[in-house]
């Protein structure tokens, strides 16, 4: 049983998470997943501070919360002529040192264990369940991450055509009249609701990993967006499992493996995908060259 | 003060100081020529790539030495920025997406490896994961002299190479219009970047270390437009983020240095963003406003004449 509900939160996660780095992927934003992660740090540890229990939805809305001021400052920095890249280097970093700065103040009554914050335990998700009236309805994780699947099926696909037109043409969808910032900041609460509510049960590596590779890897397969939403879902669903037996095989960090095999996925993408594949391409090069030593021999 | 006297008296303490100072200088001035080039997150992907490398130097040799660690991650950096050049150059995918997939999964691989250290029982693994965090106050002199000597190999490439470097932040094509090796010196400038990170995991930290890669790059630019400016400028800021970081630790309070040394670098940035000469928010709210007044004065001239005339 415990072995179904890992690989079901990780699939959950893969899911979430890739939905949304589609849009990451496209926009040329793939590190605000890695920087809202670290930058929550000090979110969790408030959160902890203020409500003194480690109860998941303090720690949720606290994460959530920075991980908004987290984006808000990095488009502030970058507006006032700040290269995007360094913005965000700029902002995640001063977060996350106000994080452990925090957690080495208070370490002594702190019993938040950054090992645990950084790689998660996918391994323990089974164990910390939820009971309604007695009854045991399943990890508290798989609820958690579920519904923030849900969330984020639900507004992608009720404004799916105005975030596409917000990726590929900015300046056309503010010429139709679809209000841009608006549906970027609905994008980052999102990728921060996401990221907050998988990291706890998985990690930030998970996370990050889910919220790009996958997505990277179906972009290599299709030219549709529909399309490579769906192959990135599937992409991060069979990382996990794949994932998981590899871990229980090596005797390793489940998170840790998943994130490894969907990286073995994109390179198999990378140089076997049958329009952008690396080796692909070289034949097809070959057999041109090949066809024009002919055409002109004859 | 008293606190500070004893600092500045005790050599360990000392050690810990240079150090640090050493670290800020060396990573502000490659930082700068990262930050122009766009590649201010590059920090931050390599210094989680070189986990998997620690962990494998960890693995064949059995031993903490630091000098194989250093090896180890410098190895795995290497192959990162490779990895990250090889997919943006022969896929669609944009540099950032390359960055985060190979931080990402490097660092996935150094967990599943960590692990396996950890479940293999090897009694004398129990000091990898401070290597990650990093903890200056355990440096010890030897790190210290090799910090040293990396960091004078590095400033002294950086002045040697000015010329071409500064060419190759700004014109990479006209670089190699004129026959400069442009893709050797890209890769140049990636391995300053990965050695640098590599001699500062250990005293700051895998994440810290891509703020001192970063910030003080950023509050530089803020301060001028003449590139060898900026680069002393960054320099000089990360050497005083180590020397002011440093002493807040020491001087009490049971603090990490490398998150201390970070945010003294966020408050020189925050402090440019707002006070510098042109392009902070100070200057431009003067500016702002002055050029409000100066408007102000031309319309209310041809605004009073005709209102007299209309009376």
């Amino acid at each position: 049983m415990s072995t179904f509900w890992i690989i079901l939160t990780g699939a959950l996660v893969a899911s979430t998470c890739s939905i949304v780095g589609c849009f990451l992927v496209l926009r040329k934003m793939a590190m605000i997943g890695d920087a809202i992660s670290h930058a929550v740090l000090p979110g969790i540890v408030i959160a902890f501070l203020l409500s003194g229990s480690r109860d998941s939805l303090f720690m949720l809305l606290g994460a959530a919360g920075i991980g908004l001021i987290t984006v808000f400052l990095i488009q502030l920095f970058h507006q006032s002529g700040v290269q995007s890249d360094a913005s965000i280097g700029v902002v995640f970093t001063a977060l996350f040192a106000v994080g452990v700065v925090l957690i080495s103040m208070y370490t002594r009554h702190i019993d938040l264990d950054l090992d645990c914050v950084l790689y998660g335990e996918i391994a323990y998700v089974p164990w910390n369940t939820i009971h309604v009236g007695g009854v045991d309805i399943g990890p508290k994780a798989v609820w958690g991450v579920g519904l923030a699947f849900l969330l984020c099926a639900t507004v992608i696909a009720l404004f799916y055509k105005q975030f596409k037109i917000c990726s590929f043409d900015p300046a056309m969808a503010a010429a139709v009249g679809i209000p841009v910032a608006l549906f970027h900041y609905l994008l980052m609460g999102l990728v921060s609701v996401s990221t907050v509510a998988s990291f706890e049960s998985v990690g930030a590596i998970l996370v990050v990993g889910m919220l790009v590779v996958p997505p990277a890897t179906a972009y290599l397969l299709t030219e549709k967006l529909s399309r490579m939403i769906v192959y990135s879902v599937l992409i991060g669903c069979a990382s996990s499992v794949i994932g998981y037996y590899v871990a229980s095989v090596l005797d390793a960090s489940i998170a840790g493996s998943m994130i490894s095999v969907a990286g073995i996925l994109f390179l198999i993408a990378l140089l076997f995908s049958p329009t952008h594949g690396v080796i692909v391409r070289k034949l097809k090069q070959r057999k041109m060259i090949q066809k024009q030593a002919d055409a002109a021999a004859a | 003060m008293m606190d500070w006297l004893n600092i500045l008296l005790d050599p360990n303490a000392q050690w810990i100081l240079f150090g640090s100072m050493l670290l800020g200088l060396s990573s502000g001035v490659i930082g700068s020529f990262a930050y122009l080039r766009k590649q201010s997150l590059m920090g931050d992907a390599l210094s989680h790539a070189a986990l998997p490398g620690v962990c494998i130097a960890f693995m064949l040799s059995g031993s903490k030495s630091i000098f194989l660690f250093l090896l180890g991650a410098a190895v795995a950096g290497v192959i990162a920025t490779f990895g990250i050049g090889y997919i943006t150059r022969n896929t669609r995918i944009k540099q950032d997406s390359a960055l985060a997939i190979i931080l990402t999964v490097f660092f996935g691989l150094g967990i599943v490896l960590l692990t396996q250290i950890q479940h293999s029982g090897n009694g004398n693994q129990s000091g990898l994961d401070k290597f990650l965090f990093g903890q200056a106050a355990s440096m010890m002199l030897s790190d210290v002299v090799i910090m040293a000597v990396i960091s004078i190999v590095l400033v002294s490439i950086c002045s040697l190479l000015f010329k071409e470097f500064k060419l190759l932040s700004f014109d990479p094509g006209f670089a190699r219009g004129i026959g400069y090796p442009v893709a050797f010196m890209d890769q140049l400038i990636m391995f300053l970047i990965v050695v640098a990170v590599v001699v500062g995991i250990q005293a700051v930290g895998v994440v810290l270390m891509s703020a001192l890669l970063i910030t003080p790059a950023v509050s530089a630019r803020y301060w001028t437009e003449k590139l060898g400016l900026m680069v002393v400028l960054s320099g000089l800021f990360g050497a005083l983020s180590g020397l002011i970081g440093t002493f807040i630790s020491a001087s009490g309070n049971n603090l990490p240095t490398g998150p201390l040394t970070v945010l003294v670098a966020t408050g020189i940035f925050v402090i440019s963003v707002i006070a510098a000469p042109r392009r902070g928010v100070l200057s431009k709210l003067l500016l702002r406003s002055s050029v409000r007044n100066q408007m102000r004065r031309e319309q209310s001239g041809p605004q009073m004449e005709r209102r007299e005339k209309a009376v």
